[in-house]
């Protein structure tokens, strides 16, 4: 009854899949960003899985690393995004059309 | 595998591994669907709370407290400072702005996974768990410590410069111009 490799890789695969169609139907830009950390955190899942499948910590290293350059990216996503309801007053992502021709 | 060979420390994972992935992909559903982005969070934060946990069975103990301090800590409490400054009441539109968002999102998604799974099916990890147990013989943070200062240590100083950088862009951006 031990839990596979590939169990850990399917489960990581749903959560990331939930996020992309996340990303693909949400117009609110926080919930847009939150649906990006919830697929960097299901390919930290198989960055460890793969870790423990190939009995070194190299993975873990990686998703050390994923998780550091999360949080910068989120710092500065959320000062775009503050900056951006200062001009518009919203934060729907159709709201940004500011290249519309 | 006989049914002798079954020990307790493996039906624990597998007692642990089936509720936690059902609460993980149940979260994850309602993050997408609830219509309040505060909802969302929440949601957000119980997912990570299981991904913690799933690293815990992943022999990733260091990695699984960084998930809890950082993601579910820090990270979850900028976004939900955020939500609260800019306004919880905007609730998101119902109507689509683009025609058949919706459905072509349902299908690229169901395209994807199916992908995924057939990558899986045909090429994955034959059933082999493998064990972190040598490599973390003297403590799991020991071991990546030590990783971290030899063998990364040129990525381990490059992520500190990134840091410094998002804080200054973070400021700059944050900067109010009347």
């Amino acid at each position: 009854m031990r839990v596979g490799t590939n169990a850990y890789l399917l489960l990581s695969a749903l959560l990331f899949t939930i996020g992309v169609v996340g990303v693909l139907i949400r117009r609110n830009a926080i919930v847009v960003f939150m649906c990006i950390e919830l697929m960097l955190n299901a390919v930290n899942l198989s960055f460890l899985a793969f870790g423990r499948a190939a009995g070194s910590l190299d993975g873990q290293i990686l998703a050390f690393f994923v998780m550091v350059v999360a949080a910068a990216e989120v710092v500065v996503g959320l000062g775009i995004l503050v900056a951006i309801f200062r001009k518009r007053s919203s934060t729907s992502v159709d709201d940004v059309d500011l290249l519309k021709g | 595998m006989t049914v002798l060979a079954v020990t307790a420390s493996e039906r624990a994972e597998f007692l642990t591994f089936v509720p936690l992935a059902i609460l993980s992909v149940v979260a994850a559903v309602a993050m997408v669907l609830s219509r309040n982005a505060v909802y969302s969070a929440l949601m957000l934060v119980v997912n990570f709370f299981c991904l913690a946990g799933f690293y815990v069975l992943l022999e990733a103990q260091f990695i699984a407290a960084v998930q809890v301090i950082v993601y579910a800590g820090a990270i979850m409490v900028l976004f939900l400072f955020v939500l609260m400054l800019l306004g919880i009441g905007s609730e998101d539109v119902l109507t689509e702005t683009i025609p058949g968002q919706r459905p072509a999102a349902a299908v690229l998604g169901l395209l994807l996974l199916g992908a995924v799974g057939f990558a899986l099916a045909n090429g994955g990890f034959g059933g082999g768990a493998g064990s972190l147990a040598a490599a973390n013989a003297d403590g799991n943070v020991q071991a990546i410590g030590r990783l971290l200062f030899t063998r990364y240590v040129f990525a381990f100083e490059a992520v500190g410069m990134v840091l410094v950088v998002a804080a200054v862009g973070a400021l700059v951006l944050g900067k109010w111009r009347p």
